[in-house]
Formats: structure tokens, C-alpha cells, sequence
């Protein structure tokens, strides 16, 4: 018996969004009698942050601050429409809404603001701590609950803005095949290394390293703990999920978690991660999306990195210990591949 | 069906319900106190966020008949926040980003505080044992263990 160590790279290309259809994403901002504003959206949170995201892109855009945002979701009646949390679209689609609908509402606030300084809006700036006053005149100043006040007991306006972000269908062109379905893509390269047993065919993970280019990172530490948890599922992916383990009838697929496999805290190993900004032209404060793409480079890297070890080349995922184990009896044994 | 008289410690109050034969704990808890922390996974054992303390010692409630902590004092999240403060295992996953979705983090906290109640300075593979029968499909893990060392280690935010 002899644990092979191996090492697999991988790089990926992934577009942000869909294009099935036109990906379009809503959103409505509009302030509270209190000076405090509610985003109105029908996207999902499933965990990954969206609702602290589109938050600080809110309050970014408004001028004031985040505390004073409140982020009101996950409800398709209450909230205007949005085509979902999949396709790493959250933060690049519904954050282009919000900030389109919070600088429509910011106009109108402006507006208000002037009307009660008695000044011109253009004249007006935002501080980001909840305070709206002449430029170069920080005392000739009135706060967004002041304006908030005004806007809905004296002037009969209100303070509201509506958005939407649509990246339209994409045709195919018939003779050259040529289209955009995306209008930005994340980028990320990953190296696993692996430790097989050639007696087992069981696969050990080593340590992974990674850089990840995901535009800017509006929210650093939700951007981590992506990056950490979708290695993880990608991990996962690669060699433990498939709900038909070794046999093609669903009949003896699993049934409960104890037959699903997923690695648990012990089947993890240390994980660098480099964060690469390079802000999108047209992202919401230049952000793309970590989102799904997180996962996607581990299963090549892993398969990669098992054949580095052991000279087998599994392209049937999940790579189980029971096809590692028939492919390297086919060939007659392990066979190590050089080391780079 | 004829109902049992059943009387436990719940938190540290003294609870007494009416409970069917072969009723699970888990049930008793949410159906019947109105406890909601514990979570149903899987029903089965298999994922552990019903994870619950009896007598100090953590049980998964969804496989524990209620009628066996009769007598007994039974711990869950919802009694593990100290007043108006966080625990500071629950302001640790605060802190460490332990928690995505959120649904296995009851369990999670529960067997983390069973490991720190009995071993306040665990090492990085007790952390590991301790959190093993509990799944997470967000965080990849490392943020939990992060959390329950720094917990461990009082390097909290208070």
C-alpha cells in the first residue's frame, strides 16, 4: 500500500448572470417618515449575504448611512420582480437595480432638501452620516429626517426611486454561431493537492491554493466566507455527492445523509485564497460575483491532481474511492505522474 | 391513544405536557413548548441540527423519545443567550462568519457548548470530533471551527 501524493490545477472563465430570455432584476427605494429607507426586492438570501450587499449599495448611492437602509425581501408580493438568486447574478444584477432605484429616490431627496434650505439641489451634497448641506457650507445643513419630514407633511412628495437592471437576450448569430450571454465574467485558478491510497482508492485533500478576480469586493469578509464554503461544496462535488452512488437504478440511490455523502469537518483541509479586484465596467460598484463559480474550479483541479498521483483519468464525478480503485487495477497499477 | 404526563427542566424552567406515547422529543419541543431552536433536518439522526443538551450530554432530539427526559434537564439554543448578552460562543459565530443559511447552526452551537462545558481549551481536532455528526452545506466548516476555538480561547468580542 503506498498514499500517492498529486497536484491538479485549474483555471476558469465564468459569466455572471443568464441568458435565457433577457435577466432582468427590480427594485424600489423609498424613505420612511423617519429618515430611513426601505429597499423593496423579491431576491432571495439563501445565506450568501445579498440582503447586506444590496443594503450598503443603497445607502452607498443615497448618501447616508447603512443603518439607516432596511432591506425588505424574499416576498414576491411585497417586493417588485426578480428573476432569482442562481447564475452568481445577486450582487451584479439586483445591486445595479438598487442603485438605480436609490439614485432616482437620492434625486428626489435632493430636491426636497433644496426646497427646504431654499438653495438649488446641484448646490447640495450628502456627509454618509445622515446629513444633507450646501457644498463648501457644512452648517447651511439639514438632516435626511428633517428632509424625510418635509418631503411627506409639507411638499407632498415622495421620497421613492424605482429600478431596473436588464441585460437583454442575447441572439445567436445563424452563420458565425457568435453571441454575448454575459456582459462580465469572474475568473479564478485553483491548485489541489491530493493524496491517494492505492490500495483503498480512497483520496485524501492536501491543502488547495487559489486566486479568485471577482471585480471589486463590496463586502470582503462575505466574499471569504463564499470563497471558503463553495471550495468546500466543490470538494463535495468532486468526490463525495451523486444520489445514485455506484448503480444506475434511483431505486439504491440515497436516501437520507447518512447515505448522501458530504464531507464533514474532518474531510477538509487548509485552503489559501488570493482575492483579485478588477472592477466591471458595468457592475455595481464594480462588483461581478463570487457566487457559483467558487466551486466550479475544485472538480478539475481534483481530477487533475488524482491523475498527477495515481496516472488515472476519472471523468465521472464524483471520483469515489471504488472508480479510483477499478481504474488503477485496469492499468495495472498506480502510476505517479511527474510532479510540477 | 392515551396521553403521558411528562415533567422535565426545559432551560432551567420546569415544563409539565401531555405527550403520545412514542412522541420524540424534538416534536415535544417545537409542537408543544413552542421551542423552535432545535431544527428538523432529517428526522433520522444523519444531520444534527436537533442537537440538544440532556443532563449536560448532547442528544440528537429527533431520535429521543420525550417520555425519557422525564425528570431530567434538557438544554437548548434558545436558553443558551445569558439576558439581553450572547453567549460567547453564539458572538463568535457572529464574529467568525459561522453561519450562512443558518440551519444547522443550533446544533452546531449545541455541540460546540457540550464540548467547551466539559473541555474549555479543546484542541483543533477535539473541535473537530466534537462538531462531527453535525452537517453544514454553507460554510465549509472552517469558520465554525475558527469560532468555537476563539469561544474556547476568550479571544471574543464581548
Amino acid at each position: 500500500m503506498t498514499r500517492h501524493r498529486g497536484r491538479g490545477m485549474a483555471s476558469i472563465n465564468y459569466p455572471i448572470g443568464m441568458n435565457l430570455g433577457g435577466d432582468p432584476s427590480q427594485a424600489l427605494v423609498h424613505s420612511n417618515p423617519s429618515g430611513k429607507f426601505t429597499v423593496a426586492l423579491s431576491s432571495i438570501d439563501l445565506g450568501q449575504g445579498m440582503k447586506s450587499v444590496t443594503r450598503q449599495i443603497c445607502a452607498e448611492t443615497l448618501g447616508v448611512p447603512v443603518e439607516d437602509v432596511y432591506v425588505d425581501t424574499a416576498d414576491s408580493d411585497t417586493g417588485p420582480h426578480c428573476m432569482g438568486s442562481f447564475a452568481s447574478r445577486g450582487t451584479h444584477r439586483v445591486g445595479n437595480a438598487v442603485m438605480a432605484a436609490a439614485r432616482e429616490a437620492r434625486g428626489v431627496m435632493m430636491e426636497a432638501a433644496a426646497e427646504e434650505l431654499e438653495v438649488n439641489a446641484a448646490d447640495l451634497e450628502t456627509d454618509g452620516r445622515g446629513n444633507i448641506h450646501v457644498k463648501g457650507a457644512p452648517h447651511r445643513s439639514i438632516s435626511t429626517k428633517d428632509v424625510a419630514i418635509a418631503a411627506q407633511f409639507k411638499q407632498g412628495k415622495t421620497i421613492s426611486g424605482r429600478g431596473i437592471f436588464l441585460v437583454p437576450l442575447s441572439d445567436v448569430d445563424p452563420e458565425t454561431g457568435e453571441m454575448s450571454p454575459a456582459t462580465c465574467y469572474a475568473h479564478a485558478c485553483l491548485v489541489a493537492e491530493v493524496e491517494v491510497d492505492d490500495e483503498t482508492g480512497e483520496i485524501a485533500m492536501v491543502r488547495m491554493d487559489s486566486a479568485y478576480e471577482l471585480g471589486r469586493a463590496l463586502n470582503p469578509r462575505l466574499v471569504e466566507q463564499q470563497l471558503v464554503g463553495g471550495a468546500w461544496m466543490g470538494v463535495s462535488h468532486a468526490l463525495y455527492e451523486t444520489p445514485e452512488p455506484y448503480y444506475p437504478d434511483p431505486a439504491h440511490g440515497p436516501r437520507d445523509f447518512v447515505e448522501y455523502l458530504m464531507p464533514g469537518p474532518g474531510d477538509i483541509c487548509p485552503h489559501d485564497i488570493a482575492v483579485l479586484e478588477r472592477p466591471a465596467p458595468d457592475g455595481p460598484f464594480g462588483a461581478k460575483g463570487p457566487g457559483e463559480m467558487c466551486a466550479n474550479p475544485v472538480l478539475p483541479a481534483v481530477a487533475n491532481a488524482i491523475f498527477n498521483a495515481v496516472g488515472v483519468r476519472i471523468d465521472d464525478l464524483p471520483i469515489t474511492p471504488e472508480k479510483v480503485l477499478r481504474a488503477i487495477k485496469a492499468q495495472g497499477g498506480a502510476r505517479p505522474q511527474a510532479r510540477r | 391513544m392515551s396521553k403521558i404526563p411528562l415533567q422535565f427542566r426545559h432551560n432551567g424552567r420546569d415544563i409539565a405536557i401531555f405527550v403520545d406515547g412514542g412522541t420524540n422529543l424534538l416534536v415535544a419541543l417545537r409542537e408543544l413548548i413552542g421551542d423552535m431552536t432545535p431544527k428538523f433536518g432529517c428526522g433520522q439522526g444523519g444531520c444534527g441540527t436537533c442537537s440538544v443538551l440532556i443532563d449536560g450530554e448532547l442528544h440528537l432530539s429527533c431520535l429521543t423519545l420525550a417520555e425519557t427526559v422525564a425528570g431530567r434537564s434538557v438544554e437548548t439554543l434558545d436558553g443558551m443567550r445569558q439576558g439581553p448578552n450572547l453567549h460567547p460562543l453564539q458572538r463568535a459565530f457572529a464574529d467568525h462568519f459561522a453561519a450562512q443559511c443558518g440551519y444547522c447552526t443550533p446544533g452546531m452551537l449545541m455541540a460546540a457548548k457540550a464540548l467547551l462545558d466539559r473541555n474549555p481549551s479543546p484542541s483543533r481536532d477535539e473541535v473537530i470530533e466534537a462538531i462531527s455528526g453535525n452537517i453544514c452545506r454553507c460554510t465549509g466548516y472552517e469558520p465554525i471551527i475558527n469560532a468555537i476555538l476563539a469561544a474556547a480561547g476568550g479571544r471574543v468580542s464581548a
